[in-house]
């Protein structure tokens, strides 16, 4: 059997009195898409989060390649191959795109100018932020030196996927992705996040948008109360299952459910 | 299994279908959309034009304005608010602000100054611990400058700590330095004269032609050329834009803020030691009372530069300008008999009119 790529065990993050997680588990098979669904405050975004190092639990286990792992910031996550894509986009709106894409992970000129002068590769990161929104089918972005705030919606969207998917050599995880966007600009996020899974690249989408999920996901996680209530597929239950089990109104039994991973 | 919901995710066989996100990219149409997007890549171009016209009219009024003495003069007579306008940028760039420059300014002075000044001449809290009497030039230049980059390191420590506003933390230190340069140093005025001559190195000029250039001045362009360099060309440049852009965004991408925010005011106390003993050479002695309105001037020069005051957006080489427009106003205006009064006029209807260019060109759309 395949080994999930990334594994949550028993997980619990509280904040102060309000519970975040409590005892959650969750997989995530590497080449798949994987929806987390839940109502608000079902702890979502907080057990993506965990993953993401923006949140350390209090308990429970994380692996990552089947090897445990333990975040203290973003940047440790980042470093292990695990790039997300935050509901607010985390991008700054006055850099501009090729910037904004090396954020935090400038590359400097090679030899003394950037050893010593600090000076950094600009030319290099513009090249290969032109070669990363390609390799996306997002080249119609020309100018690389626009600043992020002059681009619509959707093309923001494009630069923080492109971001994580340039530098996300494990798991890539979006977070709402689609909460503000148009149906059309919608449509060419989900587009995106099926080119990044048939790059081989396993996808954990947060997502409100019931349409959304069913129309890109392999598994579907349903969150309830800070814990996994169900997994299941597209093609073994419907949008009102989901919503009857996120709101507790449906229970399904485990042999029902889709905890493997699935063939597509 | 039979997949009815997803239309083509599992489709692309050769190659990933293009998304084309082309046809949003509207092109710009009109004067105004042109104008608007270009002063948005181009921060600077307002400030230069100001300047242009106001040295323009100030030549018309009186042509000794033009001259190359009179020119270098009002490079001297900027040198002040122009070095401390870059420490000011540079916090404003991260949506803060220093209302403590002056302040800190003054305190460094006046610490190298009675360090240096001759024993008999220093104030009296120094005749407790004669260890501090009588420093070389050069070693008391050295405390001063450690002293300033100590304070703004401070300022700081505060606002990271305690997350406190910038603006209360440093409305406070204005008070506490101002004070403490009251009372560690009595309040006294060391003159010129009371001072080994190294101490006032910073007002030597060198002419060419009959252009001045003092020592003080080349030291400020050198600091602009500097600082323009790390922010336009080096990763904590880089960060300290996106820390003012969206706090958030930055730490999420992975940039320690904090660390940012400390070196900024850090590197900012640092730039006020250095100010602080340009201001000695300028003014050719170290007084409490050397500068009462600097803190708004520099504000005034950023925010004139095309630096915004919410942070992430600006360019030094604005500042620059900023500080010569401020300069300008105030010479020319002396120049052609006119009351200062208009000059005030003339800086408070400056700063308005940059605030409103600057919210119009933040609401760029390419």
């Amino acid at each position: 059997m395949t080994e999930p790529i990334l594994k949550g065990r028993k997980l619990v993050k509280t904040f102060g009195k309000v519970v975040g997680l409590n005892g959650a588990d969750i997989d995530l098979y590497p080449g798949e898409v994987l929806a987390v669904i839940g109502d608000n405050g079902a702890g979502k975004s907080t057990l993506v989060k965990c993953f993401a190092g923006a949140h350390t639990p209090d308990s429970g286990t994380m692996e990552l390649a089947g090897r445990p792992v333990e975040f203290r910031s973003t940047s440790e996550a980042r470093e292990a191959g695990i790039e997300t894509v935050y509901q607010t986009l985390a991008v700054s709106p006055a850099l501009d795109i090729s910037t904004n894409l090396y954020l935090g992970r400038e590359i400097r000129k090679p030899g003394i100018l950037g050893s010593v002068f600090r000076m950094l590769d600009k030319k290099q990161m513009r090249a290969e932020s032109s070669q990363h929104l390609q390799d996306l089918g997002i080249a119609t972005i020309q100018n690389i030196t626009q600043a992020v705030e002059t681009l619509s919606g959707g093309q923001r969207q494009a630069v923080a996927v492109a971001r994580a998917a340039a530098f996300g050599s494990q798991v890539i995880i979006l977070d709402e992705p689609t909460a503000a966007l148009g149906v059309r600009e919608s449509g060419r996020v989900l587009q995106l996040i099926r080119d990044l899974r048939d790059r081989g690249l396993p996808v954990v989408l947060i997502s409100h948008d019931m349409q959304n999920v069913f129309e890109v996901a392999d598994r579907i996680h349903v969150q309830r109360l800070g814990r996994r209530a169900a997994v299941i597929t597209p093609q073994t239950h419907s949008m009102n299952d989901a919503v009857a089990i996120m709101t507790g109104a449906m229970t399904v039994d485990e042999e029902d459910q889709a905890l493997g991973p699935v063939s597509r | 299994m039979n997949s009815t919901v997803s239309q083509g995710a599992s489709s692309p066989v050769n190659g990933s279908p293009t998304v084309d996100f082309a046809e949003e990219f509207g092109s710009q149409s009109g004067l105004t959309a042109r104008l608007q997007s270009t002063l948005h890549k181009y921060p600077y171009l307002s400030p230069l034009a100001v300047l242009v016209v106001a040295m323009i009219v100030f030549t018309l009024l009186n042509e000794r304005f033009i001259l190359a003495t009179n020119l270098s003069l009002l490079t001297q007579q900027m040198v002040i608010v122009g070095t401390l306008a870059i420490a000011q940028t540079l916090i404003i760039l991260t949506a803060g602000i220093d209302l403590s420059i002056g302040a800190i300014m003054v305190f460094g002075q006046m610490f190298m100054a009675n360090l240096a000044a001759k024993p008999e001449a220093s104030n009296l809290a120094f005749e407790a611990f004669p260890a501090l009497l009588g420093w070389s030039p050069w070693a008391a230049v050295v405390a001063g400058i450690l002293l300033s980059t100590l304070a703004g390191a401070a300022n700081g420590f505060l606002i990271v700590r305690f997350k406190l506003p910038p603006f209360i933390v440093t409305l406070g230190t204005l008070s506490v330095f101002t004070a403490l340069s009251l009372i560690v140093f009595r309040a006294r005025t060391i003159q010129g004269p009371e001072m080994p001559e190294g101490m006032l190195a910073m007002g030597a000029t060198t002419n060419i032609g009959s252009f001045g250039i003092m020592a003080g001045v080349a030291v400020m362009l050198a600091l602009y050329a500097l600082f323009a360099y790390i922010l336009r060309s080096t990763a904590w440049g880089t960060h300290i834009y996106a820390v003012g852009d969206d706090p958030e965004a930055a730490e999420l991408s992975g940039i320690n803020s904090d660390r940012v925010l400390m070196g900024v005011y850090t590197v900012s106390g640092l730039i006020m030691g250095i100010a602080a003993f340009v201001t000695i050479g300028r003014v050719g002695s170290a007084s409490p009372n050397v500068t009462p309105d600097i803190n708004l001037e520099t504000i005034t020069a950023v925010v004139i530069g095309g630096t915004s005051l919410f942070g992430g957006r600006g360019i030094l080489v604005g500042t620059l300008l900023g500080a010569a427009i401020v300069t300008v106003m105030r010479n020319g205006l002396a120049l052609a008999g006119l009351d200062q009064a208009y000059r005030v006029l003339a800086i408070g209807l400056l700063v308005i009119a940059a605030v409103s260019l600057d919210q119009w060109i933040r609401e760029v759309k390419v």
